[in-house]
């Protein structure tokens, strides 16, 4: 059987140059073939001109859609290159984090873009993509301070998040926070009081976790809900037992990816929200003191994963997809190489095997399974910030994340409710 | 995540004139703009009424990255917006805009946000908006803000009346809408509209038995209504499952809510249980059915630790049992969750404290598949 190849220099040469894309005009929908050329800067000394011909179609250019998630298009992309072993350029790694500023809010917090309001999923996004940089500037650009502000002023009562001030409730909001918070060292047991418990009564009967108390079981809140518990050292509270059945179940016998929800389609980017349950659930297992868990292998079938999104998953030109049929993006290009990574990767530093398919060129960095960054980008920031003091915040959580009219249309509104 | 481009529709807001063809005074008004179309758009820079505002463009910086190829209306409406934004402008030129610029990106929740700050301080027509949220939703229905939106209004109002059958509508073109199902939860569960959705469950299982939504819904309502305590509701329950495993053996979310409702109380716990699905295991096998029994045997295992009139014979025998099922699922029915099944036979062997003379290194020799 013929394996495809990640084409990882033509993949990671498109997904480089999209940084740098002048505008296009986002009216054309038909496919077009464009020459799209690094933009040489003038801090860049030795630019060599880069040519890559892509097929253009509307969503090469990302698309106005976009527009208030920005800091996303910069982790998709600068995971999908560290995945990739590509080196980012000091240039872009800069301007990437004088962008990231940019769209940091006055009240802390990162935006969907400059100017707009903040929101727990670009500022997940933008830690992520600057500790991926992993510079003192990019470790500089975040302000500690009003992020723990900013965390604050989402938290409710009962323990859940609102994404953002006057917006709505359910749990990746647990994981942006958390993730932000342990990254950066301003963590306290009071921001996430009784996060835990709201979190656990997301397990429902099917044994995956919904994204609110009571739906149905999904694999994108299923990976945040449990990610935000492992943060929280709370994972052994879940039913282990009844999430692992579930998530096993959602692997396909015939396409060998995985489905977000039972009796659904396959789809490439769930290879990391499921996926990606599995080296969580096996950490989980091993401190609970099972012992009867492999030391080579995932509880999936990480041949078959490999196969799907190395035959089904690639679009020829470079970038990653949904299903067949399906156009390439930038989402879907981060999380199925995400997946790819993990199926590829078993164990931890002391304990590693591999599982190639195909070619040793197919090979990609290992991922963190609670982060989705590399573990050295992981262990590097949270020993820089472990050097800082945990901001001192004494704060409520914020009675009502609402709409009032006594609001200032023009800020997120760190709202302060001491009582 | 919806990635494909926003279309702008050809219904554009637009800006006509009065005819002042005849008046001379207004001579020095007469430009480009005098024998106006009046289908042309018209962009806000253009706009007399709007030649207060100072438009704000985006502070990108001087090396952006990510550059988004706006069109010249997206930049125009959202460079005023920004004005209006830095200004805490409201007024009914602002709520205007607020609805072109969703248009251009109804993700953009900041936008949403000051529109609801609109609403209660221009104190606008509540079922105006109403409308206004039904056509986006129906327009782009997988959009987080738009249904945020709705609730909000909702609550406004304290009016839920059109909701069960909006969200039903909704439905009717995607069974399985997340949203849509969260937001439906949400009006039955604050305003207590319980009485008909187990009826409405049923039918949308009618029109699809593979719907794991409305599975989900089904044990939704019943959990927050009778409950599964009682034994009737419970026997009622398990006969609907059996009934429409034997229409379609091959649906998993019929025997994943069978077992769902039943693990917390046990699985042998409904007596008879084991015996009817063995009943079924002739004629409609499947993977889930071999599952069940595992769990059946399993939960036998467990209690039975407790139990002194069950015989080590009979736990050997149900060991053997559930040991027999795990290495059948690994190996052949079952394949692509071969590790699993066999971690889970290990696992029940180690935890059963059951002994038996051909215990072997609890781990297949590792082999590279390639």
């Amino acid at each position: 059987m013929m394996h495809g190849n990640v084409h990882k220099i033509a993949a990671s040469r498109c997904i480089e140059n999209w940084f740098r894309i002048e505008s296009l005009t986002s009216e054309s929908e038909s496919n077009r073939i464009v020459r799209c050329q690094e933009i040489p800067t003038p801090h860049k000394n030795g630019t060599k001109d880069c040519i890559v011909y892509i097929i253009n179609t509307i969503t090469c250019s990302p698309a106005q859609c976009l527009d208030a998630s920005r800091p996303w298009l910069c982790f998709w992309i600068l995971h999908s290159l560290e995945l990739l072993e590509e080196p980012i350029p000091a240039a872009v790694a800069s301007d990437v984090c004088q962008f990231l500023a940019r769209c940091q809010s006055p009240t802390g917090g990162f935006a969907g873009g400059p100017g707009q309001h903040a929101h727990l999923a670009p500022t997940y996004a933008a830690v992520n993509a600057l500790c991926i940089i992993g510079t003192e500037e990019a470790y500089n650009i975040i302000d500690r301070e009003k992020l723990l502000d900013f965390l604050w002023s989402v938290k409710q009562p009962d323990g859940s998040f609102v994404m953002h001030v006057g917006g709505e409730v359910d749990v990746r909001s647990a994981y942006c926070a958390a993730s932000v918070a342990s990254l950066t060292n301003i963590l306290t047991p009071k921001l996430f009081e009784n996060t835990t418990n709201w979190i656990l009564s997301c397990q429902n009967w099917e044994g995956g976790l919904s994204g609110v108390p009571g739906l149905e079981a999904h694999g994108g809140y299923t990976f945040c809900g449990t990610a935000a518990l492992v943060i929280l050292g709370k994972e052994h509270m879940l039913d282990l037992k009844a999430l692992l059945r579930w998530v096993v179940s959602r692997q396909m016998r015939f396409e060998g990816g995985f489905q977000g929800r039972c009796n659904k389609l396959v789809d490439g980017c769930y290879s990391f929200w499921q996926a990606g349950l599995l080296p969580l659930l096996h950490r989980a297992l091993f401190k609970e003191g099972e012992s009867e868990l492999s030391r080579q292998r995932w509880m999936f079938e990480q041949q078959a994963l490999q196969e799907y999104i190395l035959l089904c998953c690639q679009n020829p030109t470079g970038g990653l997809l949904d299903k067949p049929g399906k156009s390439r993006d930038f989402y879907h290009t981060c999380y199925c190489l995400s997946g790819l990574s993990i199926a590829q990767h078993f164990g931890n530093v002391d304990l590693h095997h591999e599982i190639i398919l195909g070619r040793e060129e197919n090979r990609l960095a290992p991922t963190h399974p609670v982060y989705n960054i590399c573990p050295e980008k992981v262990a590097q920031a949270v020993q820089h910030f472990l050097r800082l003091p945990v901001p001192d915040v004494n704060k409520q959580p914020a009675a009502s994340a609402g709409d009032r009219p006594e609001d200032s249309a023009s800020t997120s509104g760190s709202a302060d409710h001491q009582s | 995540l919806a990635m494909s481009g926003v279309e702008e529709t050809s219904n554009e807001p637009v800006n006509v004139k009065e005819d002042k063809e005849f008046d001379v005074e207004a001579e020095e008004h007469i430009g480009d703009d005098y024998f106006v179309d009046p289908t042309r758009y018209l962009f806000y820079r253009d706009r007399k009424e709007w030649a207060d505002l100072e438009p704000v463009p985006q502070d990108d910086g001087p090396n952006p990255v990510v550059k988004i190829a706006y069109s010249e209306k997206f930049s125009d409406v959202y460079d005023y917006f920004r004005a209006l934004l830095k200004n805490d402008e409201r007024s009914e030129r602002a709520f205007a805009l607020t609805a072109e610029a969703i248009e251009l990106n109804a993700a953009n929740y900041t936008v949403w946000h000051y529109r609801r700050v609109l609403l209660q301080a221009l104190s606008k027509d509540l079922r105006e908006e109403m409308r206004y949220i039904t056509a986006i939703i129906e327009e782009q229905p997988k959009n987080y803000q738009v249904w945020h939106h709705r609730r909000m209004v909702v609550e406004w109002l304290n009016d839920p009346s059109e909701e069960l059958e909006f969200i039903a509508d909704i439905l009717s073109q995607d069974a399985k809408n997340y949203h849509a199902w969260q937001h439906r939860q949400w009006v039955i569960q604050e305003y207590k509209l319980w009485d008909n959705e187990l009826e409405f469950v049923e039918n949308l299982l009618e029109d699809d038995v593979r719907n794991n939504s409305a599975w989900n819904q089904r044990h939704f309502v019943i959990s927050h209504t009778t409950g599964f305590s009682d034994p009737a509701i419970v026997e009622r329950e398990i006969q609907y499952c059996l009934s429409q495993i034997k229409k379609a053996p091959h649906n998993e979310s019929a025997w994943n809510y069978l077992k769902g409702m039943l693990q917390d109380r046990g699985l042998s716990s409904p007596p008879g249980l084991l015996e009817r699905v063995l009943e079924l295991k002739d004629t409609h096998c499947s993977p889930y059915l071999l599952a069940f029994l595992f769990d059946c045997y399993e939960d036998a295992l467990e209690n039975s630790n407790q139990k002194e009139n069950v015989g080590e014979e009979e736990r050997k025998e149900t060991l053997r049992k559930a040991l027999e099922i795990c290495e059948l699922l690994a190996q052949e029915k079952d394949t692509i969750r071969k590790e699993y099944w066999l971690y889970l036979g290990r696992s029940l062997k180690s935890k059963s404290g059951i002994s038996s003379p051909s215990d072997e290194s609890p781990e297949p020799s590792p082999e590279e598949r390639d």
